[in-house]
This record gives C-alpha cells, structure tokens and sequence, in this order.
C-alpha cells in the first residue's frame, strides 16, 4: 500500500500499473515491460513493405534474411540490443567528477596561501629536535612503544 | 502486498502465541500459509500452452499473452514458447516470434545457459516454420 502510494505520488501512474502487481498463482509479475507494443512501429506501409507482408503470409523458410529484418522492422523501432545499449553518460559523469574534485584543489590551494595564517612554532625542525629529546629523557612508552625504540647506550634509534 | 503483509503478521503472532501455549513444536502441515490452491509448474505450463494453442487466436490474445507471460518472474518452458510461435504463424507475424526469442533471451538475465537450452529444444520447430533466431539475423549485435 505504502509503495503503490509513493508510486503514484511519483510517477503519477494507476495503482493498476503499479510494478508490485501480483499475476495470480502465485507469480510475480511486471506490467511496464512489454516486448510486443500494442501498435506496430511503421504503420504507413510503403508498396515494397505491403508486398513483403503479403510474402510472409507464405513460407517463412523463402524469405531471405533481409526481408525477415525488414519485417522485424516495420514491427518494431528497436530490437532488444538496441533497446538494452547503455549510453556513454558515464564518462560525462566521471569528468564531471574529475572536474569538481579539481576546482576544489584549487580552493584549496588558494586557501592555504591566503587564508590560513603561519603554522605554529612547534612544528619547527629546532623545537621537534627538543621535543624528541625530552620525550626521550622522560621514557615516554619505555616498553613496547616510544622510548623502547631508542637505544639508550649508543645514544641512537635501534635498528 | 503490503496489505497482505499486516494482515498475515497478525495471523503470524496469533499462530506462534498458540505455538508456544503448547509448549511443542507443531509440524509444517500447521503452518499459518494461505489456504489458496497453489498451482503447480505442469498446471501453469499446461494453461500457457492451451492459451497459445487456440486456433483462432487473434493478433491481440498473442501480443497480451506474450507480454504478461514476460511479465512473469520466470522463462517460459520451450513448450510454451513452441505453441507461441505456432500461433505467430497463424497470424503470419515473423516479426513477433523473432521478438519472442530475444525476449526470452533477455528474460534469461545473467543465466547464460538458458537461451541456448532453449533454442535447442525448439530447433525443430524453427526449422519447421523457418523461423530464423536474432542471431542468425545479426541483430543480436549493435
């Protein structure tokens, strides 16, 4: 009830074509999907194609390959492969992505150089270099972690 | 199918209530499903075969059997689709039983063995009726 809702909400459809239809016994069922439309494509038929239906009232087995198209298409616009083809709007998706992602570096960039200020002094090499020693005097994580990495004796990092 | 859903989980909470009052495990045959005649595969089959095998179908009865036929969450069995082909020719329409194959080609999904099945075992009547496939056409292709 609620999907038929939405649905006709939607798609402004019946609640008879809703694609939650059930086809009786027990089978489910779609009813936008309809390999044989209701009205055949080409409906002015010129001479060439009415004696080419006149022709198929005949053996089918005498027509040649290009007549059976030929028939095929007087019927229907597009055949199933037709139909079915994807289009290239991915790639135009995929640039656009590509695109947007680009403009937003450049914002980025921009905003570094005139927005943020200086970065604080800490993060000078001078005052890192002090740091690491004073983490190392204090025996930050002596165990498995910090200072264990650092050999004490030889005064350098363990290999 | 959402109606149904509300009503059968109140039949559902009823049923396990009463489950568990007996304090046994009660077997499938009382399970609370619809009391409905489920139709078998051959009955489904047998209709289908019937509805195409009228010989005085007419352009219309082919054209909605095939499309709620498609409609349905299954490929027809060979024998159904035989009897829908047969009555392309009784309506001199090539053009709906090369359609009806690439349907069920389509239908078949990403079951790649199905169509081939499927083709095989209505080989004779293909050659019979000199029905070609959209292969032998080309116009599976782009």
């Amino acid at each position: 009830m609620l999907a038929t809702r939405a649905l006709s909400l939607v798609g402004k459809r019946a609640i008879s074509t809703s694609i939650c239809v059930r086809g009786g016994h027990g089978v489910a069922k779609v009813d936008d999907y309809n390999p044989l439309p209701d009205v055949q494509f080409v409906t002015e038929l010129s001479a060439v194609q009415k004696s080419l239906k006149e022709k198929e009232k005949g053996s089918w087995a005498t027509l040649s390959n290009e007549e059976k198209i030929a028939l095929y298409r007087i019927s229907f616009k597009q055949s199933f492969a037709e139909m079915n083809e994807g289009t290239k709007e991915w790639k135009s998706v995929i640039a656009g992505m590509f695109f947007f992602i680009g403009m937003t570096g450049l914002v980025v960039l921009w905003q570094r150089k005139f927005v943020y200020g200086p970065v604080p002094p800490t993060f000078e090499s001078e005052w890192k270099e002090k740091e690491v020693q004073r983490m190392l005097d204090m025996r930050i994580n002596p165990v498995e972690g910090f200072s264990a990495k650092w050999d004490y004796e030889n005064k350098e990092w363990k290999k | 199918m959402h109606c149904g859903k509300y009503i059968k989980s109140q039949t559902v909470k009823l049923c396990i209530v009463v489950l568990h009052i007996d304090g046994i495990r009660s077997p499938l045959a009382s399970r609370c499903y619809s009391h409905a005649k489920v139709e078998t595969d051959e009955e489904f089959d047998a209709r289908w075969v019937t509805y195409f095998s009228k010989p005085d179908i007419d352009a219309w009865e082919l054209k909605k059997g095939m499309n709620t036929l498609i409609g349905y969450d299954l490929v027809p069995e060979p024998k159904i689709l035989d009897s829908a082909l047969r009555a392309c020719r009784r309506l001199n329409d090539l053009a709906s039983a090369i359609r009806i194959l690439e349907a069920v080609k389509d239908k078949s999904g990403p079951h790649k063995d199905i169509y081939p099945y499927l083709i095989q075992e209505l080989q004779p009547t293909l050659i019979e009726l000199g029905i070609s496939t959209p292969e032998d056409l080309g116009m599976d292709k782009l």
